[in-house]
């Protein structure tokens, strides 16, 4: 144990499969007792700087530092900052250096947290950048799947959604394929479909995958389906977002052919993609996957900070 | 390379790039911010026989010899590039170009979302090569992938080093 220690954590890519079987395990810990640990990082604070909106993410952070008994200070929005008066990201990261411990930080600019790490001493955490990575929200789906499968190896996974600019998604087909899935299915519009690197990744890893427009063929075999939501706040033209607005779909009837320990996960927001309809079912786990944010972050922060 | 057979005689003193992809010498002569009012000769052949390559070009600068990062530059627009160089009228070293394992500055990411791209913050591009034939970079921060065409455009954009 204590691998991660003082580790910055950008992409998920950067962890091996037993860092992040560590992680899991340390979750489990934190889980059992969640409000337990109130010791364990006195004394440390956390900064929390979100350039873009997060609900999830920042919230679950600073309550998984407050349930440590550490401290969590926060970026003020732009206009109630000195970015208003013009003052740049790497100055920004300096400051928050010498106020904190470790810092997350989000970011719609793709390679933001690389760059923080380098400019920064303390350990950075990549709370999403861009369309690119967000490998906090991966280790979150990970444990969600563990804690229902008892394993992360051998299981049929289907991604359901915007596989081009979601990086939820993007993350956790990285992820996952770490862990050999017996197949591995991109289910998107044909606009949408997962780029180029992640699938020279696949095939570098010998992950089995198939692309395809429409989840149905595939359901009754699947262990887990993992949907996102359009990211129409990346689209460079609104038009391409209208044209595959609304383009997957997935009520309660559609499932009629799953598996019975069919799992669905979403990093959430939602949008119209899962109807509510769904989360009644014993299939949803995504509020149960939002609610493990929390000790997954946890174990996180205390794995880092404290080894 | 059989001067016998070559249209240009040979210099007394200088560099000697040959082996250049063919159809790219205007390119190098681009990078190297030659524009052919110096004051010393300048032989530039294209489309020549090659063994080795089917087709190729020269260039020959009188005089001139080359730093570190314009041979960089030359490996990044015709990476089978050998520099020659001359003195009085033998050639005294022989080298090929390399492209170096990290590009630092030279070019831009083509990812106008990347980090490096932003202004006011203090960072230079800095690829890692994904492949050598054919060329591809891959962007250290965003992890977005630049081609040979894209490379040469933007190389040939610059005036000089």
């Amino acid at each position: 144990m204590g691998s991660l220690k003082n580790r910055d954590i950008i992409s998920i890519k950067d962890l091996e499969p037993d860092e992040i079987l560590e992680v899991i395990h340390e979750t489990k810990n934190m889980k059992k007792n969640i409000k337990g640990n109130t010791k364990l990082l006195e004394g440390y604070i956390l900064a929390t700087a979100f350039f873009e909106p997060s609900t999830r993410t920042k919230l679950s952070f600073q309550s998984a530092m407050c349930r440590l008994g550490g401290s969590v200070i926060d970026l003020p929005p732009e206009k109630a900052s000195s970015r208003a008066k013009g003052e740049n990201l790497a100055d920004t990261i300096r400051m928050l250096q010498c106020y904190s411990d470790i810092i997350v930080i989000r970011h719609k600019i793709e390679g933001t947290a690389k760059f923080a790490s380098e400019i920064a001493d303390i350990p950075i955490i990549n709370g999403g950048d861009g369309t690119k990575d967000h490998p906090t929200q991966t280790l979150i789906d990970l444990y969600t799947i563990y804690e229902n499968f008892g394993k992360l190896t051998n299981l049929t996974v289907g991604v359901l959604g915007d596989l081009k600019y979601g990086r939820a998604a993007r993350s956790f087909i990285l992820g996952i394929s770490k862990f050999s899935p017996r197949e591995l299915y991109l289910i998107s519009p044909e606009q949408l479909k997962v780029r180029k690197d992640v699938k020279e990744f696949l095939e570098r890893e010998n992950v089995r995958y198939e692309e395809l427009r429409d989840f149905s063929m595939v359901l009754p075999r699947l262990d887990i389906l993992y949907v996102t939501r359009i990211q129409r706040e990346r689209f460079p033209d609104p038009l391409e977002y209208e044209r595959v607005r609304g383009s997957y779909r997935i009520v309660k009837d559609s499932l009629k052919e799953a598996k019975d320990n069919l799992i669905i996960l979403h990093p959430l927001p939602r949008v119209d993609e899962i109807n509510f309809s769904v989360d009644k079912t014993k299939y949803a786990r995504y509020f149960e996957q939002a609610a493990n944010g929390v000790p997954v972050r946890m174990a996180l922060l205390k794995m880092i900070l404290v080894g | 390379m059989s001067e016998k057979r070559l249209l240009v005689s040979k210099i007394k003193d200088g560099t000697v790039i040959d082996h250049i992809d063919s159809g790219r010498a205007l390119y190098v002569l681009r990078i190297l911010g030659i524009t052919g009012r110096e004051k010393f000769t300048i032989a530039v052949v294209m489309n020549v026989n090659s063994k080795r390559m089917g087709k190729k070009d020269i260039v020959k600068l009188e005089k001139m010899e080359l730093k570190k990062e314009q041979v960089d530059k030359i490996a990044l627009i015709a990476p089978s590039a050998t520099i020659n160089i001359v003195r009085d009228y033998r050639v005294v070293k022989k080298y090929n170009v390399e492209v170096p394992p990290i590009i630092e500055g030279l070019i831009r990411c083509i990812n106008p979302n990347c980090i490096t791209n932003q202004e006011h913050e203090p960072i230079r591009s800095i690829f890692y090569v994904k492949s050598l034939r054919p060329l591809i970079l891959v962007c250290k921060y965003c992890g977005e992938e630049i081609h040979h065409e894209d490379i040469i455009n933007q190389l040939i954009g610059v005036k000089t080093v």
